[in-house]
Formats: C-alpha cells, sequence, structure tokens
C-alpha cells in the first residue's frame, strides 16, 4: 500500500516506521526537518520537509496515487485542511485526520470525513482499565464522554 | 449610527485585518463580535474597541455558541492561518447553519479549494495586490503598429485606462513630446479624428504618429510612470 503521512511526531513516525517494516511504500511529510530523527535509522521510506496544507507538497509526496493519507499533526485545523485537500484535489482512497477536540472530530466525522480523536479513544481505554473491566471494540471508544458535550454543542 | 438592515457580524482573528474590519463594521451600525484566541490581544483590543471583543479559540464550539454564532448573518474568518480560517467557516456554516461565510486567504492557491469546501467568499490579499499590479502593467501598454520612414516615425497606439493620469484631461492640455501628432481616438469601437479639446476617457484608444526615440516619453504620458 502507498501511504502519505503528514506530521512526524510520535504517532507519525510510529505508523510509518511499523508500516515501512511491513513492506509498504511510506512518505512522511514535517515542516521541521529535526522530526525525521524520530524515524530511527532502519527508515528507509521517503521523506519530505514542507507544509502539509499547501497543495503543491502534497503533489511533491505523491499524494496523487496514494492508496491512503494520514494527517497526524499537533494542530486540529491543519489535519482536518490537509485531509479534505487529499481527498478534494487528489482523490485519495482513504483519508484519516487524527483530531484531539472531540466535538470537531464528530462534526468532520459527520460531513464524511474519516476522523480518529485520540483524546476520546484513550480516555476511554484509561476509564476502562481502571475499573479494571475488559476493552470493547474500539469503534464504542470514539466518541467517549461525548453524550454531554453534544447536547452543549447543540446539535439538532 | 443605526440602520435600516444591520446584521450581526462575527468576526474572528483580532490582527490588523479583524481590528479594523470590527472598527468599520460598528461604524457602519452593525453588532459585530470580534474572537481573539490570545488573551493579551483580546484585552487590548477590548481597551481599544470597547465591549465588543471576546477571548477565545474561535475554532471551538463552545466559544462559537456563546459568540451567539447561530443568529450571526455573516462570520468573517481573518486569521493568518489559512486552516483556522477554513475551520471557522465550515463550523459556522455546517454547524450553526450561518448564512453567509467569508474567509481570508494567505495563500491564493487556497482560493479555489475554498470555494469548492462550502466557504461563500474568499478574500486573498495577495491576489489583490497582484491583479492591482497586473492592471499596472497593461495601462502601461504603448503598442507600435506600424513603422514608417525605415523606423524612424512610428504610428503607435496607447491604450488608457482608469489609471492614467490623462483620463479627463483635453488633448490640447497633454504635454506631448515634441514631433507628436495624434491622429485619432478610438472610442466604443468608432475611430475619431480628434481636436485639442477632445477629452480622454478610460476606454479610450490614442493612434499616435510619434518620432520612434520618443516612444518612452510618450508611454510616460498616459501612464504616469516616470521616465
Amino acid at each position: 500500500m502507498k501511504v502519505v503521512i503528514l506530521g512526524c511526531g510520535r504517532v507519525g513516525s510510529t505508523i510509518a516506521t511499523t508500516m515501512f517494516c511491513e513492506g509498504h511504500d511510506v512518505t512522511i511529510i514535517d515542516q521541521n526537518p529535526d522530526s525525521f530523527r524520530r524515524l530511527g535509522p532502519d527508515f528507509a521510506g521517503k521523506t519530505l520537509v514542507g507544509n502539509g496544507i499547501d497543495e503543491d507538497i502534497l503533489r511533491k509526496a505523491d499524494v496523487e496515487h496514494a492508496d491512503a493519507f494520514v494527517a497526524t499533526t499537533n494542530g486540529d485545523n491543519r489535519n482536518i485542511m490537509s485531509v479534505q485537500v487529499a481527498k478534494v484535489r487528489f482523490k485519495v482512497p482513504k483519508v484519516i485526520a487524527r483530531i484531539y477536540d472531540p466535538i470537531r472530530a464528530s462534526a468532520y466525522a459527520d460531513l464524511g470525513i474519516e476522523t480518529l480523536c485520540t483524546t476520546c479513544v484513550s480516555s476511554g481505554l484509561l476509564h476502562d482499565k481502571i475499573l479494571g473491566v475488559p476493552f470493547k471494540d474500539v469503534e464504542s471508544y470514539c466518541r467517549f464522554g461525548m453524550a454531554d458535550k453534544a447536547m452543549e454543542a447543540g446539535h439538532e | 449610527m443605526s440602520r435600516a438592515n444591520p446584521m450581526y457580524v462575527i468576526v474572528v482573528g483580532g490582527g490588523k485585518v479583524g481590528y479594523h474590519l470590527t472598527k468599520t463594521l460598528i461604524t457602519e451600525g452593525h453588532e459585530v463580535l470580534l474572537i481573539e484566541k490570545d488573551r493579551k490581544s483580546a484585552e487590548y483590543l477590548t481597551d481599544q474597541l470597547g465591549e465588543v471583543v471576546m477571548a477565545g479559540d474561535g475554532c471551538e464550539v463552545r466559544i462559537m455558541e456563546e459568540a451567539g454564532m447561530r443568529r450571526a448573518n455573516v462570520v468573517v474568518a481573518v486569521t493568518g492561518d489559512d486552516e483556522d480560517n477554513l475551520v471557522i467557516c465550515q463550523m459556522a456554516k455546517r454547524q450553526f447553519g450561518v448564512p453567509r461565510t467569508l474567509s481570508r486567504v494567505n495563500d491564493p492557491n487556497n482560493e479555489a479549494l475554498f470555494l469548492e469546501l462550502g466557504i461563500d467568499q474568499t478574500i486573498s490579499s495577495t491576489r489583490v495586490i497582484f491583479n492591482l499590479l497586473e492592471q499596472q502593467i497593461e495601462s502601461s501598454q504603448v503598442i507600435p503598429l506600424a513603422a514608417l520612414k525605415k523606423g524612424e516615425i512610428e504610428v503607435v497606439e496607447a491604450d488608457i485606462t482608469v489609471n492614467s493620469p490623462v483620463v479627463g484631461k483635453k488633448i490640447g492640455q497633454l504635454d506631448l513630446p515634441p514631433n507628436t501628432l495624434i491622429i485619432s481616438v478610438i472610442r466604443d469601437d468608432h475611430a475619431t479624428l480628434p481636436h485639442a479639446d477632445t477629452k480622454l476617457r478610460d476606454g479610450d484608444s490614442v493612434i499616435a504618429l510619434i518620432k520612434a526615440e520618443r516612444e518612452r516619453e510618450l508611454r510616460s504620458v498616459f501612464t504616469g510612470e516616470q521616465l
């Protein structure tokens, strides 16, 4: 699979190295060239310095031919925008945005953009770990803690 | 100042653009709320503009709710980050049903994308400045049409645009280089034989006979460009 990852933080670099070891074609983009150190010496995929919301950079990363695009920068909005560029401009079949803000994650999920709210998922996992109950299906954590927030946000 | 059709406008981003926009909207009698993320900047803006400033992240639903986004007629996103402006407008439109969203676009290449992603209007200062520059370049057009006497004398056409200093002037008032003869003014596709009292207008094309070496001077007369 050809995958383009935006953001070489802990999550981005981990996905990149793992998928590279699994034999996938991996390209990773980050604004800061220093962050590629996280990839370790064995990573032989492509690295690209640049801003992931810039179409020209995504084109350089050959997003046009990617099977998947994942945005894992620290900025929710940057992730949201870049996946929309990948989806609308480059017709990438699978795009996923990692989003911290649960409300934004669910709002964009409602708009048909695949999102993963790590705040919800890790809170849910921690919750169950504290209580010592067995973990459930991942999907059931995706809106963890959202019931009242959704009301607040005034979903009609 | 009160007006018959005041709007409720929410401006997100309290930089220079947001500040002056808010000030102008208040003067024009609209109801405005300016949302600024940075608390310090928000305090300063409150000192300057009064109780129309709200401190908070305009991308967050809780802040949008508090700002009364549901009843806003227009949301204008003018932060320095395109990704923030995009999300503000998309959330305003889809979560709060705001009828009109305007986004500042810092990278002019994002204009088309934003429109495609549902933002109603985009403003790119880069594009605006570029367009003005292009007009300036266009206004400097003095096109050689023909050369007579082995190139010693030229027939040229000067297109008058709105920026040209000769708009509204009579031909007799122009400070033309020596040995220049204006032979025709083309207006609305009709060639006229001009006289000293013919007033030049935006859109006119002036056909002149000049000495080849005077072409630059003539261009300067029609464009206002320094030699």
